[in-house]
């Protein structure tokens, strides 16, 4: 459990433009134990999503790189589920084929035809979407739709779950919703999560640590945040909770006081 | 005094209330006959005055074929082709049963007599020259699309096959059909050597010159269809590690479906069009060799016949191009998108 499970060791990374290379990220290191719930959060543009696509294996890192289990991370795999902001299914599938095609190419030849069909459903129970598991995308709202996105970042097994602002595009009431699922789940299956979020509560609710990031260019790690709050957490309860409210104010006073709004410094 | 406000009030109540009853019904009538005006009306009308317009300007031009036929004349030669076709066929159904008859007699004479099928060789009607045109364009177009799909989804993934293919497609696609055909012609002729063709050199010089002309509509179009597909679902084929048959079976084909059916549908139009002009040149039994045959023949009537091939042209181009719709409509995963 407490073992060195993902090490993202002095990663930098330099984008090519026109006016030379542009340094996005800047020797960033965090080291990540088994079944940890890893909040990344900091303003827009500071390279959150660029972390998340270096972990993915869809960006490489220029300088350092990503460990996992031992092994260097070096093009995406299923073993690095990603979880899309704009849930990134595929609209000519259905619920239940998206799961499902992420299922065959994970499991080809480990489990039998009824095996998997009967662990896309069990994936889909899972977040609440067996009613409609027969349904496109366009026929669904943007909740149910992330979370069949989830359903099959969670259907792959994964040895990390990387999530990019899960939650991001969807309403106030959708997304608390959507947190206590997340909650629910992870208390089940105790995943590795990575997820970069741009919401305070949200982040003090899930996590076990916040990494805030600094403002970029060369954005780095500013400054980590464990959060010690018993499990299971409820939403309701945390309101009134001296140590919740702590832990707010602290990420607040990192985002608004240290590290000014990208817009505010210029 | 206040009785007579009220009785005023309620007079212009109930005068208000007939005339809202009576203006939902004015309004309601007012929309069918509006809709029913703009959907069948409006196309009639402009089509009779079309018609209006063909008449009196066609007899004010003498051409050396005489008058330029109007409407009427066009429609009598219509019926006149209709009746050509119907006698034509007439004599082939005679032909056979005279053939039948003679080998029957042949067979009973003699059971080991050697009895000769021939083909009925009479001259292909107007009909039969829509069907070889049909036939034809279908088989270009085939081709072409069997060329310009997989070419198409290839330059969409990789950039450097596309900036290698670019030029020559740049370069190729404006070449008029007339230019391709004699080059068309000559390689059939040199390459295509059978003693018992299975195809007229015709139809195929016809054939692949609809298909060097449509391959260039459908290959742009898959093209930018594919390499305009959300950069998030080509990583969540990269994240599954789909390989490359996968890839594109589940996610670049049916993403790039609606692309690949607009340059799809304009290659048949591009197709069809090109046919009659290579049919001219080629002599295939066509809708091309009718008009050009008429236009040599030069009788009284050859206008208005070809006008009748004009119309015919004009309305199959519309029925290819319906037909690709349905198919269009068929495939598509996305029912909610309007096709026109």
């Amino acid at each position: 459990m407490s073992h060195l499970h993902l090490n993202i060791s002095q990663v930098s990374i330099e984008f090519p433009t026109p006016d030379g290379p542009f340094k996005a990220l800047d020797k960033v290191d965090l080291k990540i134990k088994e079944g940890e719930f890893v909040s990344l959060i900091g303003h827009s543009g500071c390279g959150k999503s660029t972390v998340l696509n270096i972990v993915a294996g869809l960006y490489q890192a220029t300088e350092g790189g990503v460990i996992l289990n031992g092994r260097e991370v070096n093009e995406p795999g299923p073993d690095r589920a990603v979880v899309f902001q704009n849930h990134s299914l595929l609209p000519w599938l259905t619920a239940y084929e998206n799961v499902e095609l992420a299922v065959q190419q994970v499991f080809k030849g480990k489990k039998s035809m009824e095996e998997m069909r009967n662990w896309v459903e069990h994936n889909l129970e899972l977040v609440h979407m067996e009613h409609a598991m027969h349904k496109r995308p366009a026929e669904i709202s943007g909740g149910m739709k992330q979370r069949v996105g989830i359903a099959r970042a969670l259907a792959m097994e994964p040895e990390v779950l990387l999530m990019d602002e899960p939650f991001g595009a969807l309403d106030a009431l959708t997304r608390a919703h959507m947190q206590d699922s997340l909650i629910e789940i992870q208390a089940r299956l105790n995943n590795t999560v990575i997820m970069i979020t741009h919401d305070v509560d949200e982040a003090v609710l899930l996590s076990d640590r916040i990494v805030m990031m600094t403002n970029g260019p060369a954005a780095t790690v500013g400054e980590i945040l464990e959060v010690d709050l018993p499990r299971p957490r409820d939403r309701v309860g945390l309101a009134n909770d001296a140590r919740y409210n702590e832990y707010r104010a602290a990420v607040l006073k990192f985002l608004y006081e240290r590290q000014h709004k990208p817009e505010e410094a210029a | 005094m206040s009785t007579r406000v009220e009785s005023v009030f309620d007079n212009s109540k109930l005068k208000s209330l007939l005339y809202s009853s009576f203006n939902i019904k004015k309004v309601k009538w007012g929309i069918f006959f509006k809709n029913t005006t703009l959907k069948l009306g409006v196309p009639a009308m402009a089509i009779v005055l079309f018609l209006a317009i063909w008449g009196a300007i066609a007899t004010q031009i003498q051409t050396s074929l005489g008058e330029l036929p109007g409407p009427s004349k066009v429609w009598e030669q219509t019926m006149v082709l209709v009746d050509e076709h119907v006698a034509e066929r007439k004599k082939e159904a005679a032909f056979i049963k005279r053939q039948e008859k003679r080998n029957a007699v042949k067979l009973a004479k003699n059971p080991d007599a050697e009895v000769k099928i021939r083909p009925y060789t009479g001259k292909p009607t107007f009909f039969d020259q829509i069907m070889t045109s049909v036939y034809t364009v279908a088989t270009g177009f085939f081709l072409a699309s069997l060329i310009a799909i997989p070419v198409g989804i290839i330059c969409g993934l990789s950039t450097t096959i596309y900036t290698a293919l670019n030029p020559l497609i740049q370069i190729f696609k404006p070449v008029s059909p007339l230019a391709w055909l004699p080059i068309v012609t000559m390689i059939v002729s040199a390459v295509y050597i059978s003693d018992d063709p299975l195809f007229e050199k015709s139809y195929l010089t016809s054939a692949i010159t609809v298909t060097l002309c449509c391959l260039w509509p459908t290959i742009i179009n898959t093209t930018v269809g594919v390499s305009s597909i959300d950069k998030d679902l080509i990583n969540v084929s990269r994240v599954l590690r789909l390989n490359w048959f996968t890839k594109v079976f589940k996610i670049v084909l049916p993403a790039s479906t609606p692309m690949m059916f607009a340059g799809l549908r304009v290659s048949l139009g591009i197709g069809w069009m090109v046919l009659i002009a290579a049919e001219m040149l080629a002599q295939n039994p066509g809708l091309g060799k009718f008009v050009w045959d008429e236009f040599q023949n030069g009788s009284s009537n050859s206008l208005a016949r070809i006008m009748v091939a004009v119309f015919t042209i004009g309305l199959i181009g519309f029925m290819l191009d319906r037909l690709m719709l349905i198919l269009q409509k068929s495939v598509s995963w996305d029912k909610s998108a309007v096709l026109r």
